[in-house]
């Protein structure tokens, strides 16, 4: 009875949702390491296993470690600004303003609509809004759209990743600097401790918790960027702004090197675990409790 | 006593300050949008010559832009696809998530440890390492794709590890043992207890990943555009893709278009803006 029961319960609760998990998530995973090794064109019925030929392709394929150093570069600009900004942002936001919910909901905005929608109102504000400006004032600047030129059209995605990204670390910052206690605040004060070293020495170690979580989840997005990659410059001009997703996402759908591109996709989600690993590790050992 | 007073002085204007930065940047932030509030109802040479110009400078204002909008998007259809994909993936990734929590917590055996775990570093892996057998499966071999029954069970197989992370964290931490053990003495069955004592109680995770959850389905583009072909199909950002495709430089078009997808989730968050910002930050913090 007690075991039958048992097998009854696990057939209920857990079952289903494990189903779903297993063969959307560990089953494709797995199956991917394997695809790997097969020279699968996307549609023919045969593979043929061919060993490590595809990690050799992915070797020669120079546009995937051109766009791999982009994506790195891209990353470290998104994480540093996104983190500073927001940062700053969510300090002006918690010194008891008037209003701070109301700019706290509108920094969020972003977030709430995707990324195709995102790019494409940037799109328009790039290469009619700023032109228009450029034209009027004479700005060199802006007189030929962003986006059709190499290095501003990467500015420009750093720019409006930047924007989305921004609004959700604020939320979490803001979430941190409540939580400071004010004890410790106020005993700071009372030390002496003026605005640059209280923050240096007090908020900063105390704020880790989040900034931990921000480093890491602007990390992961700014890494896999796709959305907004793909609707605001689609990789344009000639491929410069093609981040390592979008090259995944070329190299198997479009030039249907399936085997190549998969193996592109687990040095990349290697990539990500380790550096997420290593971020996760150092940050972590920075946290303090008050 | 003066001390004070200078403290506090210092102090206002350092808010002062602190608030026309804020104004400024939050302008800029909002700027993007508000270019495409005043160009959807503008023509295109209109919207060419002066993306700037207010509405009552320029004659020829009309709705036309979101009527042509509307039907080329096919945006009830659209609408309707994603109002339907994201229902029910929400509720049944919760439910399932839910349950699956559950009987982790409450089932401390070698299957329960180990998909557990599984989830967990599951967590870190990105979508792109899985898209390509993915498609390998469901479409090749399964020959499934196109359906949004499709959709609707990736979806809720993608977000199942996270949302049991949360509602086991949930559970271990907010739902007493002593009170299913009360409802089996009173002769409550398993599936008795969970629906009617338990579930009740886990109102607060069930917001937060409801939240957290449906926001991700109602924008997600990639996964759709791989699962999805069929034109009747779309959700709205796969629609608003494959429209702006054909109609990139009509801008006036794009601009309403734009702000349709955008309307609606608009009005939902002014509702819902409490929930939803506490939704995000808790999700994000946990």
């Amino acid at each position: 009875m007690e075991s039958k029961n048992k097998g009854k319960d696990f057939g209920m609760f857990a079952l289903p949702g494990m189903f779903c998990f297993f063969a959307v998530v560990i089953v494709p995973f797995v199956y991917g390491i394997y695809l790997t090794l097969t020279d699968w064109n996307g549609v023919s019925k045969v593979k043929h296993f061919i060993g490590l030929k595809n990690f050799a392709g992915v070797v020669k394929d120079t546009q995937f470690w051109t766009s791999l150093l982009l994506t790195f570069k891209y990353v470290i600009l998104v994480v540093v600004l996104v983190n500073v900004l927001a940062f700053a942002i969510a300090y002006l936001l918690t010194r008891g303003i008037k209003g701070q919910n109301f700019f706290r909901a509108g920094f969020f905005t972003p977030n709430l609509i995707g990324g195709i929608v995102l790019g494409y109102i940037w799109q328009f504000v790039f290469s009619r809004v700023f032109v228009n400006i450029g034209e009027a004032t004479g700005w060199s600047l802006f007189e030929i759209s962003w986006l059709s030129d190499p290095n501003k059209a990467f500015a420009a995605l750093v720019l409006v990743s930047v924007w989305q990204l921004s609004g959700y670390m604020i939320l979490i910052y803001v979430a941190g600097f409540m939580g400071l206690s004010e004890d410790v605040m106020e005993a700071a004060s009372i030390d002496g401790a003026s605005g640059w070293i209280k923050l240096k020495n007090i908020i900063m170690p105390l704020m880790m918790s989040s900034v931990t979580i921000c480093l890491f989840l602007t990390l992961s997005r700014a890494f896999m960027v796709y959305d907004v990659n793909l609707s605001l410059t689609a990789g344009a001009p000639y491929g410069t702004t093609e981040m390592a997703a979008m090259h995944v996402y070329e190299k198997a759908f479009t030039s249907r090197q399936f085997g190549v591109g998969q193996a592109e996709a687990l040095i990349l989600f290697i990539i990500v675990a380790c550096i997420s690993g290593i971020q996760g590790y150092m940050t972590k050992k920075q946290e303090v409790v008050a | 006593m003066k001390k004070t007073t200078i403290g506090g002085n210092k102090r206002k204007a350092a808010n002062i300050l602190a608030i026309t930065g804020l104004v400024i940047i939050f302008i800029a932030y909002m700027f993007p949008f508000l270019m495409v509030l005043i160009n959807s109802l503008k023509q295109k040479r209109d919207i060419i010559k002066s993306p700037f110009s207010w509405l009552y400078t320029i004659k020829g204002l009309s709705f036309d832009n979101f009527v042509k909008a509307f039907t080329q998007m096919d945006f009830l259809n659209a609408f309707k696809n994603s109002l339907i994909v994201t229902v029910s993936s929400t509720v049944l990734v919760t439910l399932l998530a839910a349950m699956l929590a559950y009987y982790i917590v409450r089932h401390n055996n070698k299957i329960s440890k180990i998909t557990f775990a599984l989830m967990v570093a599951s967590m870190i892996i990105p979508f792109q390492a899985i898209m390509i057998p993915l498609v390998s499966i469901y479409g090749g071999m399964l020959n499934v794709l196109n359906h949004r029954i499709t959709l609707i069970f990736m979806h809720t197989g993608f977000s199942m590890a996270m949302s049991v992370f949360m509602f086991h964290g949930f559970i271990k931490g907010n739902v007493p043992i002593a009170l299913e053990e009360a409802a089996y003495i009173d002769g409550c069955t398993h599936s008795q207890t969970f629906f009617k004592i338990v579930l009740p109680l886990l109102k607060p995770i069930i917001s937060t990943m409801v939240i957290l959850n449906s926001m991700a389905f109602w924008n997600d583009f990639l996964l759709p555009s791989l699962v999805l072909t069929d034109k009747k199909l779309l959700t709205l950002p796969l629609s608003t893709y494959s429209f702006y495709g054909t109609y990139s430089a009509d801008y006036g078009t794009i601009m309403a278009g734009l702000l349709l997808c955008v309307i609606p989730i608009l009005i939902l968050y002014v509702a819902l803006q409490k929930q939803i910002i506490g939704g995000v930050v808790a999700g994000a913090v946990k």
